[in-house]
């Protein structure tokens, strides 16, 4: 008797977007060219310009926030969709064009191969040339030591957001996930916490297209200050939620 | 000089001050962003408190004849910038309350249209 094949995977992109309506429509058209299947949701963070409308026409289901609630919240919107929908994995993709969907392939493949609960895809894992420049990347470092220690496992690039989840981590961050910026440094370590499998995916990121980080020196102490803060705490923290168990 | 009792009374209160904080975070019923102004305050404090000479000499500089009173200003002045902090903090969350009252309230009457819509539509069906 013939087995029938397994059912397709339903796959999600999740697109968080504050104002960028200049590169959305391509990031979507990237994706939808990589596989038509995907569906594309983009949340709009409370952007003034045109984003939504632009994502909307390209053919993305739109989320609207009615107001700003920092990249954290935005991108844990589109998680809560992903789940309630009945998506079985995620991908987040950045709508300033940064992340290359010809990668997806690449950071979908353990997941789809049951290897991995998370892929991060990493810009410092030998692929590509690209480097932050200064203060950034000397703080980049410093956090990929502090979570790679934390989670015990060896990581180079804990503030890519650029990864793949798989329904048991879509479900932790669903229901949990870190507010505010350089969110991605604090979800390895909550999924460390929950010994979700982790994998890191080398990818090739392309130059920031338009517009520069939004941060300014005192904000990024700030959050520095914040993101070791909350890596530090939640040594001592006990889970909150209870994961179904593994499949 | 400021007199050893002082001095170890004020340490205890500021440790057990950053542990209630420490605790607060841990048991996520205080976020760490509203937290670091709180560390801070309880940092400074405990330093002064323990570290007797560093208040002695802040004391000087300001004109402060007797360095408890010193402790006490320095407190007072970290309190007001959290308690200012706290009423922007307030403000914003106002603001959005609003706003979300109102989206909802278009939200609703749209969902409200569509329904109507739909139910014609069935009445015409049948």
């Amino acid at each position: 008797m013939n087995q029938p094949p397994p059912p397709r995977k339903r796959c999600i992109a999740i697109v968080p977007a504050l104002n960028e309506a200049a590169t959305v429509g391509r990031v979507i058209q990237e994706i939808r060219d990589v596989d038509p299947d995907f569906t594309v949701v983009v949340v709009d963070d409370g952007s003034d310009d045109a984003t939504g409308t632009v994502a909307e026409a390209a053919g993305g289901t739109l989320l609207r926030l009615p107001f700003n609630l920092g990249i954290g919240g935005a991108v844990q919107t589109g998680y809560r969709y992903a789940l309630a929908n009945g998506f079985d994995v995620a991908v987040q993709v950045d709508a300033d064009g940064q992340h290359d969907p010809s990668q997806l392939p690449l950071i979908l493949e353990p997941i789809l191969a049951g290897e991995a609960d998370i892929v991060i895809g990493s810009r410092y894992a030998g692929l590509g040339t690209y480097r932050a420049r200064g203060v950034r990347r000397l703080g980049q470092r410093i956090f990929a030591r502090v979570v790679s220690l934390v989670v015990r496992e060896p990581l180079t690039d804990t503030s890519s957001s650029f990864r793949a989840l798989n329904r048991r981590s879509l479900s932790l961050f669903a229901a949990d996930y870190p507010h505010g910026f350089l969110e991605t440094v604090e979800a390895t370590v909550l999924a460390g916490k929950y010994r979700l499998r982790m994998k890191e995916v080398p990818v090739v990121m392309r130059e920031r297209e338009l517009g520069r980080s939004s941060l300014t020196v005192p904000l990024s102490l700030f959050y520095t200050a914040k993101v070791l803060l909350a890596v530090f705490v939640s040594l001592f923290r006990r889970p909150a939620v209870r994961l179904e168990e593994e499949p | 000089m400021i007199p050893y009792r002082i001095a170890i009374v004020a340490s205890i209160a500021a440790l057990i001050f950053l542990l209630v904080i420490f605790e607060l975070i841990r048991s996520r019923r205080l976020q760490e962003r509203y937290a670091l102004l709180w560390l801070i305050t309880g940092g400074v404090i405990l330093i002064l408190s323990a570290w007797r000479d560093a208040l002695r000499l802040v004391a000087e500089q300001i004109g402060i004849a007797y360095p408890p009173s010193a402790l006490f200003v320095i407190g007072f002045l970290f309190i007001l910038v959290v308690l200012l902090h706290y009423s922007t903090v307030i403000s914003e969350l106002a603001e959005k309350n609003v706003r979300l009252a109102q989206d909802l309230a278009l939200v609703e009457e749209r969902l409200r249209l569509h329904e109507r819509r739909e139910q014609g539509a069935r009445a015409e069906g049948a």
